[in-house]
């Protein structure tokens, strides 16, 4: 194949991509982006392959249906409840594979073009430099962060003193290795910024807590992007360079939003150490001498029943319960009953943007009736019920009103407002932000505690 | 603002983001060209060029990409990183078996773990999103 062809058909494949996060914008242009998606990638690997020797071709069939095989069985048996370490453990191998990339250029220059062993082009060994460091970074990185959402280990920020010195020691460290990996060209400079790098993935995510993983998950998405794009740069692949701007600047905005959604900047997400994992936040706090009004699902049931309009506010805890089809279920029952049902979404519900508008749909929640913040806040006035199943910060009024909370500033869903607040919740536990929601005591609160399956099975039957 | 001229302003966007797409498209074509073989060494500002355009690119489409379905452009994106496959592939491909043959080959594998997964779990969140019934 001439080179200009398959620069030509790389450039398809590019649009392909483009034309796969276009589709996005609404769920019905959406299956056919991700038409456009995979056909982009076969596009790449075809042409690609075409300029290969014959001989390998056997070696590279095993890898594509080995891997291939291994994929299709994860993404067929994943609950989608466990999105987000899926997403996250799919980020480490993107990382790992652009490091082993940049080890084979580095150890066959020539098979790229990009030069000979011990003399390859400096542009090239700044961008492979790059690209490893990224890479390298995303690896380890997205392994802590799967352990954290898989819960192999606490989601509670782990935090040392000097932790913030020694990442940047390593930072540095990493910019001196690739100046020696330039200049030297040596295999220890190599695999030593490799180590390095490494390393400093385990260190960046270690201090972050289990609810600021929205935000993580994002930023490792947007490194993946840029890791890809520092091998193209090495290997001079416009293809790869494409995809890994549109990757990186989607990860990018993504963390933006989710940092917006708590108003917090992203230094201080990266800074960590903020807040406790709500599961092993204990009960310790609880109110010990305010009382609160607590009700059962009997309660509820009526109080949804004769009410004309519901709004349900999911959060983590809906989808630690699995509780999005019962919930359904649920809002089935009230919608018969001429109970107009509606549902609001925070930016940061979840642990991964937009993992609770996946869940609801699971359960078959149309998507018009799920709403995003700003376009549904208003009604909460207008509402007679507010249904508030596993979130707390995201309706703190404190946020608010309290100059000196740790939430303060975040834009909340005002819940307050609705005629009646309903809270199902396992404990009178504080949220993530370890703050005390004032909302728990008010007149027009009930709390229904209780698991969030367990309590929206419970309100069904008593609505039957 | 009302409904109506919300969704104008809307439209006016995304035309307007169209319109970029297709020229940045259409600059990456001739940055391509100019940048002339696929394999071969081409000067950092072609390759400069179309990463800055791509980055312009992937900031006006992801900034469309309505909120609901941010997971699966999570999901989506991280399917297509694995582009990187193509990097992978010349690696394992020259018909010896040394070292980066042997760093290719496992790079394929990784890398298609994720090209698959990673779109066939973007089809089943996107199936999963319907209107109302009625």
């Amino acid at each position: 194949m001439g080179h200009n062809l398959a620069a030509f058909l790389y450039l398809i494949a590019s649009i392909c991509f483009i034309m796969a996060l276009k589709g996005l914008s609404s769920p019905e242009s959406s299956r056919a982006g991700n038409t456009f998606g995979m056909a982009g990638m076969l596009i790449a690997v075809l042409t690609t392959a075409a300029s290969l020797e014959l001989g390998s071709f056997p070696m590279i069939i095993a890898g594509v249906v080995v891997g291939g095989g291994i994929g299709t069985f994860i993404a067929r048996k994943i609950q989608m409840t466990a999105l987000p370490q899926l997403v996250a453990a799919f980020h480490s191998l993107v990382g790992l594979a652009a490091v082993l990339v940049a080890a084979a250029a580095f150890y066959a220059p020539e098979d790229y073009g990009i030069g000979t062993v011990g003399d390859i082009h400096a542009g090239s060994l700044i961008e492979m430099g790059l690209g490893i460091a990224v890479g390298g970074i995303t690896f380890t990185g997205s392994i802590i962060a799967f352990a954290k959402l898989q819960a192999l280990m606490s989601g509670a920020p782990l935090v040392f003193p000097g932790q913030h010195y020694l990442n940047g020691a390593l930072g540095i460290l990493i910019v001196l290795l690739i100046i020696w990996l330039i200049f030297g060209q040596t295999v220890v400079a190599f695999w030593l910024l490799v180590a390095v790098s490494l390393a400093l993935g385990f260190l960046l995510i270690l201090p972050i807590g289990g609810a600021d993983m929205p935000v993580v998950v994002s930023m490792l998405n947007s490194y993946s992007g840029w890791a890809a794009c520092g091998i193209g740069f090495t290997l001079s692949n416009s293809l790869l360079i494409v995809t890994g701007a549109l990757v990186g600047s989607s990860g990018a905005i993504l963390s933006y939003i989710m940092c917006k959604g708590m108003n917090r900047s992203i230094i201080n997400v990266i800074a960590g150490g903020f807040g406790t994992d709500t599961s092993t936040a204990g009960a310790a706090k609880a109110a010990v001498d305010r009382p609160v009004k607590s009700g059962s699902a009997e309660d509820a049931a009526f109080l949804m029943k004769n009410a004309s309009s519901v709004i349900i506010v999911p959060g983590y805890g809906m989808a630690v319960a699995q509780a999005q089809h019962a919930l359904r279920e649920m809002a089935d029952i009230l919608k018969k009953d001429g109970v107009k049902i509606s549902y609001a979404i925070h930016p940061v519900a979840g642990r991964m943007p937009g993992h609770m508008n996946v869940l609801l749909a699971e359960a078959n929640v149309p998507y018009d009736e799920v709403f995003e913040l700003e376009d549904i806040n208003r009604e909460f006035s207008s509402s007679d019920v507010a249904f508030v199943i596993g979130a707390n910060d995201v309706t703190n009024p404190a946020a608010k009103t309290d100059p000196k909370s740790p939430i303060y500033g975040m834009p909340i869903l005002d819940v307050e407002n609705a005629k009646t607040v309903l809270f199902v919740k396992r404990s009178m536990a504080s949220g993530y932000a370890g703050v005390d929601n004032e909302l728990f005591f008010r007149d027009n609160t009930m709390m229904l505690f209780g698991d969030a399956k367990k309590m929206c099975e419970n309100i069904v039957k008593a609505l039957g | 603002m009302d409904p109506a001229t919300l969704t104008e302003k809307a439209v006016d966007l995304a035309n307007q983001a169209k319109a970029l797409a297709n020229q940045a498209a259409d600059l990456a074509a001739q940055a391509a060209q100019l940048g002339g073989p696929a394999t071969q060494h081409q000067p950092f500002i072609a390759l400069f060029t179309v990463f800055v355009l791509a980055c312009f690119v992937g900031y006006h489409v992801v900034w469309r990409v309505t909120p609901a379905l941010h997971s699966p452009l999570m999901a989506v994106t991280n399917a297509i990183s694995s582009v990187i496959i193509v990097g992978a592939l010349i690696a394992a491909g020259t018909g010896k078996f040394q070292f980066s043959e042997i760093m290719g080959f496992v790079a394929i594998t990784l890398a298609s773990v994720n090209i698959f997964g990673g779109f066939l779990v973007t089809h089943r969140m996107l199936s999963m999103f319907k209107k109302k019934s009625k």
